[in-house]
């Protein structure tokens, strides 16, 4: 059996994988990522793009610190990936709003953002809620249902694909080994030991990193870890090319770098069903038309669902295993707004073979029912 | 750039890019722009290369052009209507009326 | 309220099993996105049926389109799906600024084939098109190209067009012939040549017709060349002056919406390209939905109608319409004539198998994804990188994102990726389109 040894195994080569093994590249560990093939559950070629902070972390301040940091630290990944491929990852931090439909909406979320702005403490949080006639200033064409909109200074959206590439390339041209095909069938474990079996080839490090979405929740036990992840469903369409209108993004519409509109998107409990839903599609539809009136005249080029990466609060999980020292899981649904942050903050605490502390709370032993009694 | 014949009547005066011409009953709007021996149908919004129909069935989208008004209409697919105005659809369309 | 039968294209496999199906006494709906019947063989045959350039085939067409006219079907033409639930046999449908939805207990696919696309360098000129493109302009505007016009490729349909040129008065300057030598020879032991001698004779007429075009054979190597547009088109060893280039490499089924609500599919290795699996009278992997004509592998508009028939006639037995003594009575001779027509397709099939040059263009410059204008460069070097599908290449480059979805590169992305990998088109597998199929407007999918 053909037997290759390295620094670390990466196993998962989306947006969370690829962002910790670009990570552990840069520490200079030699990096295997493994990844699934063409066709797999994929939440990083569905996502939305946003890398956004206003709406993460009510009533679980260390996930909004954690966003935050994200945040500031992208600015750095996409400077770093730019120099290095030429590829401009379309980062644009302008601020965010998130639009209020009705009276009742506005209130809402108005408590909500008073209540993260308590949460936050010292780290400090800096919102305002912003009335639709200045709104109508900020945005062009609003409907004349948007009543108002909560807005921070810290949100902005990527391009989630050119990202995703860039990512792999990178990792690739500074030495990583970025394998395709390469589902992790078997594992074995032991303290700073770990190998993994594909198809009759054998990879071997002192550290593994689980970072395989939806099949961390099955992949995570042999290693000592537990992901207890499940699938949320996700719609999105989007639209033809159009001229640059839209300054920032808001929550449910945004647009790109190309100049497309893009809408969205759902959260359906289904289970792995990956079909689109023409129902949930019109809800989208509806809501943007109502958001921003003019986006009914673009014609949809494309929609797609794909599945979340979830744990039961929502939140984060990562753990490094207490029975076997090196492994590691990373689990999310926020891909693209963790991405600095998993590729310059976290990738190094595992370089260095812990986890800071200001990662204690994101345990899977907070699912434990005993432990947390 | 194509010419009609005399075996098929040219019975419906459409404007393309401002000029008129006359096409037979059934041609689409696409035909209608070779037939007026336009250089394009469309820029494309990427690198802005000039394109002229190519597949004439509604596979290729090609044929994007500004039909009465409306941006990015597959004008192969969209029958020619007397009066009808076809522009060249420049690059990114715009959206919202500044 | 749910119809017996909803049909897809109204082209000859739609419209003989609309009329077939309407006949047994069965609720037919045919949506179109043409906006009159006919498909692409008979596209407005109902006006252009006298025109001499056409005489032969086309006018034949015409018993068939007037008796879909006079079927009682809810006909809805200009009519686009955008969106099908295979197992709750639900259509979405968009027309005239609406969306609405139509039930249906089964679904018959009769939405044909589209010309393989042939990525040559400078393939995106205007004045270079599809040799179906000149065809559908004579059919329906009588339209003919003007100055010199050069076919390449190979098929019965280049043939046909160009005898058709002739006739319309403007004949070809050249035909580019791109079937390798020694194919002919290669051919000739695959078939039984005896059955297809109506269609065999057909087309010696055709190569009689056009012999007096001039003849490069076997060419390799084509590109197209022009300042704002094709002036002149080169191959290894030669090149000629043009105003209007017409390629053509045969037609593929078209696969979008059956890949779209994931039908089993099988690889055809002669013809290099991916086709639904249906069994006899157009079943496929999916209990409600069947395909009939072109879509379920090519064998021309006589074979269509036969298996158009044959899928109404099932689709009658399934609802019981028919016994199966009433089924084998009509379906036996169903299948004798396609089996009849189909004779010749082996011939065919080997004969006009597209070049390695086609389906995986050779010049790195060369633009394979027309719409975001991706390069075969850029799709090598993302295969090298590590994109083993089509879907994955999708969303490194965008290639197969723009209005077309993929129609167009995604047979020489797969092709690509194949060559770079050192692997089997088969294993490389196809994109995975999703709705909506056609583009719709957010207004209208919110109205509806």
């Amino acid at each position: 059996m053909q037997s290759d040894s390295f620094d670390a195994i990466v196993v998962g080569g989306g947006l969370v994988g690829a962002a910790i093994a670009w990570g552990l590249r840069r520490q200079g560990l030699s990096t295997v990522l493994l990844d699934e093939g063409d066709v797999a559950y994929r939440a990083s070629r569905g996502n939305f793009g946003l890398v956004w902070v206003q709406s993460k972390g009510l009533g679980a301040p260390w996930y909004q610190r954690w966003t935050r940091a994200s945040a500031g630290n992208w600015p750095e990944l996409a400077a770093a990936l730019g120099g290095a491929t030429g590829t401009d990852v379309g980062l644009r931090q302008p601020g965010g709003v998130h639009l209020c439909l009705s009276d009742r909406e506005m209130a809402d979320r108005a408590a909500r953002m008073s209540r993260m702005q308590a949460e936050a403490g010292n780290t400090g949080y800096e919102y305002r809620m912003i009335e639709a006639p200045e709104l109508r200033e900020m945005l062009p064409g609003l409907g004349p249902r948007v009543v108002g909109a909560s807005w921070t200074p810290y949100d902005g959206h990527a391009n989630p694909l050119r990202l995703l590439h860039a990512l792999h390339a990178d990792f690739a041209a500074s030495g990583g080994v970025y394998a395709p095909n390469a589902k992790v069938e078997e594992g074995h474990a032991a303290p700073h030991d770990f190998s993994v079996f594909v198809g009759g080839r054998r990879f071997g490090a002192p550290r593994i990193v689980l970072a395989a979405g939806l099949g961390n929740a099955g992949l995570a036990p042999r290693f000592g870890l537990a992901a207890p992840v499940r699938p949320q469903r996700g719609q999105v369409l989007v639209t033809e090319r159009a001229a640059e209108l839209l300054s920032m993004p808001t929550t449910t519409v945004r647009q790109t770098q190309e100049g497309s509109l893009m809408m969205g998107d759902s959260m359906e409990e289904v289970g792995f069903d990956l079909r689109q839903s023409p129902d949930v599609m019109r809800q989208i539809a509806d809501r943007a038309v109502l958001s921003f009136p003019w986006v009914g005249r673009l014609n949809i080029l494309r929609a797609w669902s794909a599945l979340r990466v979830m744990a039961p609060d929502g939140l984060p999980i990562y753990d490094q295993s207490a029975r076997f020292p090196g492994a590691f899981t990373a689990n999310c649904h926020s891909g693209v707004t963790l991405a600095g942050a998993h590729a310059l903050l976290l990738a190094p605490m595992i370089a260095a073979g812990a986890l800071d502390p200001m990662l204690d709370p994101f345990t899977a032993g907070r699912f434990d029912v005993r432990a947390a009694s | 750039m194509f010419a009609p014949r005399p075996e098929r009547s040219a019975t419906v005066e459409v404007f393309v890019d401002g000029a008129a011409v006359r096409v037979p009953a059934g041609a689409s709007a696409a035909a209608a722009v070779l037939l007026a021996g336009a250089p394009l149908i469309r820029e494309t919004p990427i690198s802005g290369a000039p394109r002229l129909p190519y597949c004439m069935i509604g596979v290729c989208f090609d044929c994007l052009a500004e039909i009465d008004g409306i941006a990015n209409r597959q004008a192969c697919m969209v029958p020619v209507t007397a009066g009808m105005r076809v522009a060249p659809q420049r690059g990114a369309r715009v959206a919202f009326p500044a | 309220m749910s119809l017996d039968l909803a049909i897809i294209g109204a082209g000859p496999a739609g419209m003989a099993a609309a009329v077939e199906a309407a006949d047994l006494g069965l609720s037919v709906a045919v949506i179109d996105e043409n906006p009159a019947p006919g498909g692409q063989v008979f596209r407005n045959l109902e006006a252009a049926a006298g025109d001499p350039a056409l005489r032969g085939d086309f006018a034949a067409g015409l018993p068939l389109v007037r008796a879909f006219r006079a079927s009682r079907i809810d006909y809805r033409p200009s009519t686009t799906l955008w969106h099908l639930d295979p197992e709750a046999g639900l259509l979405s449908v968009a027309a005239g600024g609406a969306a609405t939805e139509i039930a249906a207990g089964r679904v018959l696919l009769a939405t044909g084939a589209q010309e393989r696309p042939v990525p040559i360098p400078g393939w995106t000129l205007p004045g270079v098109m599809t040799a179906g493109a000149a065809q559908t302009l004579l059919k329906t505007a009588g339209a003919v190209p003007a100055g010199r016009t050069v076919l390449a490729g190979q098929g019965p349909l280049l043939l046909l067009l160009a005898a058709q040129l002739i006739r319309a008065g403007v004949p070809p300057a050249l035909l580019l012939e791109t079937t390798p030598e020694g194919r002919l020879a290669l051919a000739w032991n695959t078939a039984s040549l005896l059955g297809g001698a109506p269609l065999l004779a057909k087309g010696l007429g055709l190569l009689a017709a056009t012999r007096r075009i001039p003849r490069i054979r076997a060419a390799a190597g084509l590109r197209a060349e022009g300042d704002g547009r094709v002036e002149r088109v080169l191959w290894d060893g030669g090149s000629a002056a043009c105003d209007t280039l017409l390629l053509h490499e045969g037609v593929v089924p078209a696969t979008h919406i059956p890949l779209a609500i994931g039908l089993a599919h099988d690889w055809d290795p002669v013809q290099r390209c991916w086709r639904p699996r249906v069994d006899d009278c157009g079943a496929t992997s999916e209990a409600r939905v069947a395909i009939a004509g072109d879509g379920a592998g090519i064998g021309g508009w006589e074979v269509a109608v036969a298996s158009g028939r044959l899928a109404a006639v099932d689709a009658a037995r399934r609802v019981g319409r028919l016994t199966a003594e009433g089924f084998a009575r009509r379906a036996d001779p169903l299948r004798a004539s396609r089996r009849a027509k189909l004779a010749l397709r082996p011939f065919l099939d080997a004969l006009y198998a597209p070049p390695d040059w086609v389906l995986a263009p050779p010049d790195d410059a060369t633009l394979v994804c027309r719409c975001e204008e991706v390069t075969a460069g850029q799709v090598r070097a993302a295969a090298r990188l590590g994109a083993t599908g089509p879907n994955q290449l999708k969303a490194y480059l965008r290639a197969g994102m723009g209005p077309c979805q993929g129609r167009l590169c995604g047979a020489t992305l797969a092709a690509l990726i194949a060559e770079t990998r050192n692997t089997s088109l088969e294993a490389v597998g196809t994109l995975r389109p999703r709705a909506p199929y056609k583009p719709l407007t957010v207004a209208e999918l919110a109205k509806g």
